[in-house]
């Protein structure tokens, strides 16, 4: 079974975003870029499916700009065997991103498709939902656990008050969350090998999509910034204050 | 101008987030109709129509939409929605996954999480775990946005008299089905709704001390949430978790016990009323944010705390 691994390359976890002075988005230069999160697990959990002997062959695949060709690298180290890479400079929507990957699907027609719930930078949680709109897939979103029996899939859903399990037909769409797996560190001979491994280069044009959109950012603000309060030297400071002060006791 | 709000329910009654979402929607202005899609949901689309503001409500009640599968809820919701200037539905994980299911269905870009409404077209929404606000305008015919309930204040789940409608539409996929569930049973108030949050983190150590946030928390009728490091050590169940990739909480205050303050933490619960944070380092972030900060040793100050309220 082919399973295709989506991948974004966002600012790293770590870094605390500036807006720009201008307001039109927040400064990225030099600033360290990393996998997103989300998008490490997902990477994990198809590698983990082909050491079951459940997958045969991993895809990796990423919509973003040419420096994304780093992160897929990455998840090749990491034991994805060949990689996509559809080239766009400009800043998609989730949209976009899933008419993009639904193409990649047509193509390559995997068995499952594993992404990131959200992206760290957009917080969007829509291009897993989206592609399973598009190709019509069943989908298992912030899924905790994969099993893959026959030609079907039990995924457990974190959700609200706890935890779901649904059963899909293959082919079909999973979006990771926390939980599902602890993702490993590439090995130094295995960073070697992965520069081997193929990586091909698309662009929108070359698979006939068109990446308009109907929503326009306007300005990005920081937010209202919280002040520091006081420090109470005791408990019963606390209540006293939590009582009289800020009445919600 | 009408406004399509998609009810969050579990088959007995409205779940609070939607009185939040329809909130929002009453901001951007026409009538609000409410779709309740489930099976045996006659009891909670009388709820549904005592909702104020509420003009209609739809019912989709058939074996099909039981458990809100998205594959079968989507298309229904993308049917109905087309006459719609808007399709709202609140930013729980329900909603996160059937929304933007019908947002790709319309061929519409979805904007997710609004905390505020500009104009009809023009929304505000956290970007960054929140250290970014952008301000987005939408062109598309159907506006899909998912609400964040803190940014709004509910309306009043009584005092309204909608009409009742019976829609016939069923889409059944076909391709997934409901296995089973396991939802966490507590007395203490749900986490997004409760008006007093105890939060615990790392410094928690085990599991096992959370019974004092627990024995404080009944203390104050709080809900008790934890910060994703706690989950990740295993003390507690993710569905406890506060933070950017948790849940949203806004109480009118909140106590953070054994907390840093990662900014993916903060995300989570930074629009809070009150904060106060107890912690042994006094140079953790969490200070920077608390109203009030008491550096003390956690398992002195919860027992004392929790006997002097």
């Amino acid at each position: 079974m082919k399973v295709l691994a989506c991948i974004k390359r966002v600012v790293d976890y770590n870094v605390k975003v500036r807006v720009k002075a201008d307001n039109s988005g927040v400064d990225l230069a030099n600033v360290k870029m990393s996998m997103n999160p989300f998008c490490e697990i997902a990477v994990e959990e198809a590698v983990r499916l082909k050491e079951e002997g459940v997958a045969t062959e991993i895809v990796v695949v990423s919509i973003g700009p040419t420096t994304a060709q780093e992160q897929l690298r990455t998840a090749l180290a990491l034991g994805a065997d060949r990689a996509i890479l559809v080239e766009s400079a400009e800043d998609l929507t989730s949209l976009a991103v899933a008419k993009l990957l639904k193409a990649v699907v047509d193509k390559e027609q995997p068995q499952l498709v594993i992404l990131g719930k959200q992206a760290i930078d957009s917080d969007n949680n829509q291009t897993g939902q989206m592609l399973a709109a598009l190709t019509g897939f069943g989908q298992g979103t912030f899924a905790s656990k994969v099993e893959v029996a026959g030609d079907k899939v039990a995924v457990t859903r974190e959700v609200d008050g706890g935890a779901q399990t649904v059963s899909l037909s293959l082919p079909a769409i999973i979006t990771t969350d926390l939980r599902l797996n602890e993702p490993r560190y590439a090995s130094l001979p295995n960073i070697m090998k992965a520069k081997k491994k193929p990586l091909e280069v698309l662009t929108p044009d070359a698979l006939g999509v068109s990446t308009a959109s109907t929503n326009k950012t306007l300005k990005v603000e920081a937010p209202a910034a919280r002040s520091a309060g006081i420090k109470v030297k005791s408990v019963a400071e606390l209540v006293e204050k939590l009582k009289n002060e800020a009445k919600v006791i | 101008m009408t406004v399509l709000v998609i009810a969050e329910h579990d088959g007995a009654g409205i779940a609070s987030a939607t009185l939040n979402t329809v909130a929002a929607a009453g901001k951007m202005g026409g009538d609000i109709h409410l779709l309740v899609a489930g099976q045996g949901v006659a009891a909670v689309a009388q709820a549904a129509a005592q909702i104020t503001g509420v003009a209609k409500v739809l019912v989709a009640d058939n074996a099909a939409y039981a458990h809100q599968l998205p594959e079968n809820v989507a298309p229904l919701v993308a049917e109905l929605g087309t006459g719609y200037s808007h399709i709202l539905a609140a930013a729980t994980s329900n909603g996160k996954n059937i929304l933007p299911r019908v947002a790709a269905a319309l061929d519409v870009d979805q904007i997710s999480e609004i905390i505020s409404v500009v104009s009809a077209d023009t929304f505000t929404r956290p970007i960054y775990a929140g250290n970014a606000i952008a301000t987005v305008q939408s062109t598309a015919p159907v506006k899909v946005i998912t609400v964040r309930a803190t940014g709004f204040d509910p309306v009043a789940a009584q005092g309204g008299s909608a009409a009742v409608e019976a829609v016939a539409a069923v889409h059944d996929a076909g391709t997934s089905s409901f296995v089973g569930e396991e939802l966490a049973k507590s007395d203490r108030p749900e986490l997004t709704a409760a008006k007093v949050v105890v939060s615990g983190g790392r410094g928690m150590q085990n599991g096992d001390n959370f019974k004092y946030l627990y024995a404080l928390a009944d203390k104050l009728g709080a809900g008790v949430g934890a910060s994703r490091a706690a989950v990740d050590a295993g003390f507690v169940p993710n569905d406890m978790q506060v933070g950017q990739t948790g849940k949203i909480v806004a109480p009118q205050l909140y106590i953070a016990v054994g907390i840093s303050g990662a900014i993916q933490h903060l995300a989570g619960m930074k629009d809070a009323k009150v904060i106060v944070a107890i912690n042994k380092d006094e140079e953790a972030p969490i200070f920077q944010v608390a109203d009030y900060g008491l550096v003390a040793d956690l398992f002195e100050a919860v027992p004392e705390l929790e006997q002097a309220v």
